[in-house]
């Protein structure tokens, strides 16, 4: 492929000086493993070059100046050299720092021949960054980075006589010798004790001979030799801006108003979304009042938003703000609303709005379902979107650990794969009351003592009387247990042991008729109510 | 003129349609009446749960689970606010399809959100269980949301107005021994109370909950002669 290079040469002494400040007249060098792999300009009259230890890199140049090797530093200062190129030409492969790549069939179109695109582009790299930089265009990125170094450019299919009179130790670019492999350079050397000292010798040799004899590293080092790609490019694209943002002008206090500005903005955003083939469903609200009071919400949705959808969020998103009572414990905003912005945080192929052909199992439709998921979604607008459940029952032992709430709108699974046997799970029926903590009880004996459990999970005593919660204590009609849990064993920082024991107890007015069943758990030594069988 | 006068007149409490009195087998077919487990079906005078109607719960979770049981079974969504504590498990033991049970654990610290998030619920839920001190005003404003949006109101607890009222009582426990065994039913009474159609009591004997969670009928309904009923 026609490809077009931009070279910024010495880029990491050019990036390591600009951090210090160092002016260019000064020599520079950067050194990894007290090897030269950098040098300036005026360092390389002095006669420093690439390879030369740092010892004898000073003698022959007292006052270089010697950087450390930083390939974050390079990629961070390469950044805007790389946005400048891609103003004027788009589609850019940033090679490495100080290589960009990009194919240069549209920039030569465009500006109506090659050398009128490299002088362009080297004018406004220099003119946007004030970084020198040649251009170099040929057939294949290898050969266009060639011809970058000289500031050629070979006319398309001229590629391979190009590069047929350059030296074999062309293969060795910076690039990959920085890769921590010297497998090119064994190979250079080894080509060049051969007698095959140009890219052209090399280039005649068949491919089946090269990778018989110098394997596969050889092999991409033969075909960049012949002209041919060695992989094809991989293009940047330019991130596309999909948020929306709307000023609103007057400042918007009323829900209603705010509902309007909601709806034309929810259809840009469900447009623009649209036109790249992308669907939302995870979405961030974020507004702005007058007073620069930011707010902000992530709405996150099982299926993609329709723009009805997401001017509804919109619309109980600003009501649940702009109504929010003083007691919720953060205020409401104190001005009305000025900027509204939708940033789509997670987006879908739009094929996942399109409906399924076969309604699978516990995936609900039709217009009950649509209903219901509404006003879901609003009550999530009042009370937040933690505020709305639904329980996916899974693996476990307790009635509680079985359960999971889900917040409305998330992926539904279970905490806990339901499959395998739970030992110690107590058979139906479980408690219609589980509290959400458990509330403390304790278990006494005929003398008023407290029942233990012991390693074993054999009971201490007879349980005689239960007190729950600090109520009235209760005669124990009767009992079963301790079911043993010890989970986890294996892992000390999770391991849990416990002793569930279900309690029959007699009602305050000694009724027969009257009994409470209770489900009791002891962990640490204490008794809790972990269920209510009520 | 007529029609908006029998609208306010329907409005008010304890002012019925004629043709809302009686029922008819094909009301359940018409989905003017949400299915209720057979073996509740005998508290009703309606056989099911009429929409539109407040039915107050008193005394067990497992009943108000047992009633939200074959609506959700058959489609229908059915939301819990203001109790934190609900057994989910044992609601999926009774016949809950717990994919269409939606909770609201915390439904807002002060009365108004609360209020709020119920009457967004009756909206657009079929079965809307509430939990929680809601003032006689309040407890009128979203019966009547209920009756507008023709869904079923159930508070847990006692509730100003409920067209039927139910309440457990006793609860004698089977299948625990002292140290072994395990708890395995439960005899309970419900008595039904209410207004209109629902003024006569009754009463069923139950096991709830039965072997496995579900409901059982341990004698058939019997009528007993009719006590004193809330104003109707």
């Amino acid at each position: 492929m026609y490809t077009l290079v931009l070279w910024c040469p010495d880029w990491p002494v050019v990036a390591a000086a600009a951090v210090a400040a160092l002016p260019p007249q000064v020599p520079a060098a950067v050194l990894a493993a007290n090897e030269v792999v950098s040098c300036s300009a005026v360092a390389r009259t002095e006669g420093v070059h690439r390879g030369l230890r740092k010892r004898s890199a000073q003698a022959r140049c007292p006052e270089l100046v010697v950087f450390d090797d930083d390939p974050v530093r390079d990629a961070r200062l390469f950044e805007p050299v790389a946005a400048a190129v891609e103003e004027l030409a788009p589609g850019i492969e940033v090679v490495r720092p100080g290589l960009v790549a990009v194919p240069a069939q549209g920039p030569v179109g465009y500006f109506g021949g090659a050398e009128a695109a490299a002088e362009r582009l080297v004018d406004h790299v220099a003119a946007v960054t004030g970084v020198e930089a040649q251009v170099g265009i040929a057939d294949g990125l290898f050969a266009a980075t060639l011809a970058a170094h000289r500031g050629l450019i070979v006319p398309p299919g001229g590629g391979t006589d190009f590069l047929a009179p350059l030296g074999t130790g062309e293969l060795d670019q910076p690039a990959e010798r920085r890769a921590g492999s010297r497998s090119r350079a064994d190979l250079v050397d080894l080509l060049r004790r051969l007698g095959l000292r140009t890219l052209g010798d090399f280039a005649a040799v068949p491919e089946r001979d090269v990778a018989s004899r110098f394997g596969g590293q050889a092999v991409l080092a033969h075909r960049l030799a012949r002209g041919l790609e060695e992989r094809p490019p991989d293009r940047r694209r330019p991130p596309v801006e999909l948020s929306v943002t709307q000023v609103l002008d007057p400042p918007v206090e009323r829900v209603d108003a705010a509902a309007f500005a909601a709806r034309a903005l929810a259809e840009r955003l469900h447009n623009g979304l649209a036109d790249r083939g992308l669907a939302c469903i995870r979405m961030r609200i974020h507004a702005k009042t007058e007073n620069d009071e930011e707010l902000d919400r992530v709405w996150r949705c099982a299926e993609p938003l329709t723009p009805q959808g997401i001017a509804d969020r919109v619309r109980w998103q600003l009501d649940g703000w702009l109504t929010r009572s003083k007691s919720a414990g953060s205020s409401r905003p104190t001005a009305g609303i000025s900027v509204l912005r939708l940033d789509p945080e997670e987006v879908v192929d739009a094929a996942a709005l399109q409906l399924g052909l076969w309604p699978g199992a516990g995936q609900d439709q039709g217009e009950a379902a649509e209903r219901a998921g509404r006003a879901l979604v609003h009550v999530q607008g009042l009370l937040g979107p933690e505020g709305v459940f639904t329980a996916v029952l899974g693996g476990g032992r307790g009635p509680a650990e079985r359960v999971r709430l889900v917040p409305w709108g998330d992926e539904r699974s279970p905490a806990a794969d339901p499959d395998p046997p739970w030992p110690g799970r107590l058979p139906a029926p479980s408690p219609a009351t589980v509290p959400r903590e458990p509330e403390p009880a304790a278990v006494l004996d005929a003398s008023g003592a407290d029942v233990g459990v012991t390693g074993r999970y054999q009971l201490t005593a007879r349980p005689s009387r239960v007190v729950v919660n600090g109520g009235p204590s209760r005669d124990v009609l009767g009992w079963a247990g301790p079911w043993p849990v010890d989970e986890r064993w294996w892992d000390p920082a999770s391991a849990h042991r416990a002793a569930r024991l279900q309690v029959l107890a007699a009602g305050a007015a000694a009724d027969e008729l009257e009994q409470i069943a209770f489900l009791l758990v002891r962990t640490g030594g204490r008794w809790a109510v972990e269920g209510v069988y009520d | 003129m007529s029609r908006s006068a029998t609208a306010t007149l329907v409005a008010l409490h304890g002012v019925r349609a004629a043709s809302e009195l009686t029922t008819t087998p094909a009301d359940q077919a018409t989905g003017r009446v949400l299915p209720v487990r057979g073996e509740l079906a005998d508290l009703f005078p309606w056989g099911g749960l009429r929409r539109g109607s407040t039915v107050s719960v008193r005394g067990s979770t497992s009943l108000l689970l047992a009633l939200l049981a074959m609506a959700t079974a058959e489609g229908c969504w059915a939301a819990v606010v203001g109790l934190p504590q609900l057994g989910v498990l044992a609601a999926a033991e009774v016949g809950v399809a717990v994919h269409r049970l939606a909770l609201v654990p915390r439904p807002g610290a002060d009365p108004s959100t609360a209020e709020r998030t119920a009457g967004a619920l009756l909206d657009g839920l079929d079965l809307v269980a509430v939990a929680g001190p809601f003032t006689p005003s309040a407890a009128r404003r979203l019966s009547a949301r209920a009756r507008q949006r023709r869904a079923v109101l159930l508070p847990f607890g006692g509730w100003p107005g409920a067209d039927v009222e139910l309440r457990v009582e006793g609860g004698r426990w089977a299948g625990l021994g002292v140290g072994h065994g395990v708890l395995r039913e439960r005899e309970v009474v419900v008595h039904a109370s209410g207004r209109g159609a629902a003024a006569r009591a009754r009463r069923i004997d139950l096991m709830l909950p039965a072997t496995g969670g579900s409901v059982a009928v341990r004698h058939p309904a019997e009528p007993v002669t009719p006590v004193a009923v809330g104003a109707g």
